[in-house]
């Protein structure tokens, strides 16, 4: 058991609180930089994926974990980044008065991605202001299937369901989208996302989000602006979300509509649940069930007698129980269990059982009040 | 000097006149309570105070300012401060970031700078910090400064949420019944605190509170509420042995 001896204020400002943080996460990182010189091309295409699903997670977690507003839209922000990315860099725009099309260069069309999905975030944001819980839901709901119309039939832009191919970014002779450089391109756009949420989240604007997430009325009477911050949750939210849609983009080369339908959005918000709401570990735990869970699954087929690994339907069986055993058993999500376990590690061999138990409340998001 | 002063103060929810023509005024430095039996509008004039509510008629005045249509947020920010009956604190937070929140009325840090987390960020979150162990050690809260709150139990909270509404150096605090829930000893310490706030602190108090030992022990003046209207108005002893304000407590 480590005892923190704190002998001035910077101690609790700090995001490393300890040197364990400064050693563990220097450890992963160097993992991670290791790990694609290890690994098969099509692993280092899924550790890829699972950055540009971190990174969209941790744009939710802002929304729904730390300011409490449920969103079941931001497929429609991950689009919006998607269809910007490839416009801007593909055909570009063509403005009237100039023959040719301006077409944008990865380092400018990358972050108006962003900039886009968050005007569309403070677009649905403002009118999201007088709803909580379900009917913010419904709210989001709708406005995610609007985009997607939008998406399909806006066809001299987005080119509709023939989709809208993607174009590979070179920087002189090195690919960006693809394998290696892409893969450090997503880690390097996560790492910086999840350090400007922490830097959010130690900082007024932070504080006020979770002060809002847990009570409105009282949040108001310390001075809390209820518009202003959920406003900026919600553009700071759907920016994250455009930024891993650019990625994404990119990803596949070939954007349609299809990519970013409700179910889109409802993956989404169980990687944020199953990862654990109010944590940005969450979003990262939850990007690796949603991604490794199909995976494992398929690779537990070869395991199984032909007559049930044939059986249709078993995957999202599966996947439907497992995640109803998270919200019963585990409602923290996976970073509550990741918390139980390195707590009975650090207290060995003395770990109580019932040291959580109290805990066991429901965030107010999850309730839906 | 008047601090806070209530003109014909009235809000009607349909038919139900909640608050019907209330007068008074708070002088700077005095702890003015609100009194009467249940239902009788003392948190609604809490809540038409701290803008929660919209007045349907009268004017409210505070340090020379009217603020019957002030905007919710920006009451705290002028000298006014509130604790709830069913304490609203952030559950899921820590006391230390609790405090912090009531802070924020003070704060003027910029979006960009703070996703950035600059050097003026880092002052001034510093300075917030100081502010915040003013107010723990004042409170005696040292040894629950990193707890959660729904880990804490009721007495502890209540402190928590009084000093989260001292966090923003108010120049009025409205308490909205101190000691419900309380032990006899708590309620002892309360009442030092609230002392202690009148006259350290040098900050008025406005309470709504039911122990009548409490209100005679730290008022200065109390206005008795019954169906909206004013019943009396005076020092403790005075109202205690008003005949009207008996007649609405024991019936008859």
């Amino acid at each position: 058991m480590r005892f923190l001896f704190k002998t001035n204020y910077e101690q609790d400002i700090k995001i490393a609180k300890h040197s364990g943080y400064v050693w563990s996460y220097a450890a992963l990182l160097v993992i991670l930089l290791a790990v694609p010189y290890l690994l098969d091309d099509y692993y280092v295409g899924q550790m890829t994926q699972l950055f540009i699903m971190a990174i969209a997670g941790t744009g939710l977690m802002i929304l729904a974990g730390y300011t409490g507003l449920v969103s079941l839209g931001h497929a429609a922000f991950f689009g919006i980044g998607a269809y910007t990315e490839a416009v801007l860099s593909g055909n570009g725009v063509v403005l009237p008065f100039m023959d040719e099309p301006i077409i944008f260069s990865f380092f400018l069309s990358f972050p108006l991605a962003g900039v886009f999905a968050a005007i569309a975030g403070v677009a649905i944001g403002i009118p999201a202001l007088r709803l909580t819980g379900v009917y913010l839901a419904i709210a989001t709901f709708a406005f995610a299937i609007i985009v997607e119309e939008v998406l399909s039939r806006w066809e001299s832009v987005t080119n509709g369901y023939s989709g809208l191919l993607v174009e590979s970014i070179f920087l002189g002779d090195m690919e960006l989208t693809d394998g290696l450089p892409f893969y450090f391109l997503c880690l390097g756009v996560l790492i910086a996302v999840i350090l400007f949420s922490l830097n959010l989240l130690r900082s007024p604007t932070g504080r006020a989000m979770m002060a809002v997430r847990d009570s409105e009325i009282s949040a108001q009477s310390m001075g809390v602006n209820l518009a202003k911050t959920k406003t900026t949750a919600f553009a700071i939210s759907a920016g994250i979300t455009g930024l891993a849609g650019a990625l994404f983009g990119h990803k596949l080369g070939f954007l349609s509509p299809e990519s970013f339908t409700v179910l889109q959005s409802m993956e989404l918000l169980v990687l944020v649940i199953v990862g654990g709401l109010g944590s940005l570990h969450g979003a990262v735990f939850g990007a690796i069930f949603v991604l490794a869970l199909p995976q494992g699954l398929a690779i537990l087929k070869d395991f199984l007698p032909t007559a049930l690994a044939e059986q249709p339907g078993l995957e999202p069986l599966i996947f439907g129980l497992l995640l109803i055993f998270f919200i019963i058993f585990e409602p923290m999500g996976i970073y509550g269990r990741w918390l139980k376990v390195k707590l009975y590690f650090q207290m060995f061999p003395l770990y109580k059982k019932s040291t959580f138990k109290r805990q066991k409340s429901y965030m107010k998001s999850e309730r839906l009040k | 000097m008047t601090l806070f002063k209530a003109e014909n103060l009235a809000i009607n929810f349909g038919g139900v006149k909640a608050v019907d023509g209330v007068n008074f005024d708070i002088k700077k430095g005095e702890c003015f309570t609100i009194i009467g039996p249940n239902g009788a509008g003392k948190t609604t004039i809490f809540n038409l105070i701290s803008r929660i509510y919209d007045s349907t008629d009268g004017k409210m005045t505070f340090d020379g300012k009217d603020i019957t249509n002030a905007a919710p947020h920006d009451i705290a920010g002028m000298g006014i401060a509130r604790t709830f009956q069913n304490i609203e604190l952030f559950e899921h937070a820590s006391v230390l970031q609790n405090l912090l929140v009531g802070r924020h009325c003070h704060s003027k840090t910029k979006l960009l700078s703070e996703l950035l987390f600059l050097p003026s960020v880092r002052r001034a979150e510093l300075a917030h910090r100081e502010k915040v162990e003013e107010i723990i050690g004042f409170l005696d809260l040292q040894h629950y400064r990193d707890s959660l709150i729904m880990n804490l139990p009721y007495g502890v909270r209540k402190v928590v949420e009084l000093g989260r509404a001292l966090c923003t150096e108010p120049k009025l605090i409205l308490l909205d019944e101190p000691s419900s829930g309380l032990n006899v000893e708590e309620t002892k310490d309360m009442s030092f605190w609230i002392e202690d706030i009148k006259r350290d602190l040098g900050i008025t108090v406005l309470m709504v509170e039911h122990d009548m030992g409490l209100v005679s022990e730290v008022s200065d003046r109390v206005l008795v509420l019954n169906y909206g209207r004013m019943l009396a108005y005076g020092t403790p002893q005075e109202v205690q042995s008003d005949p009207e304000v008996i007649k609405a407590y024991l019936g008859g």
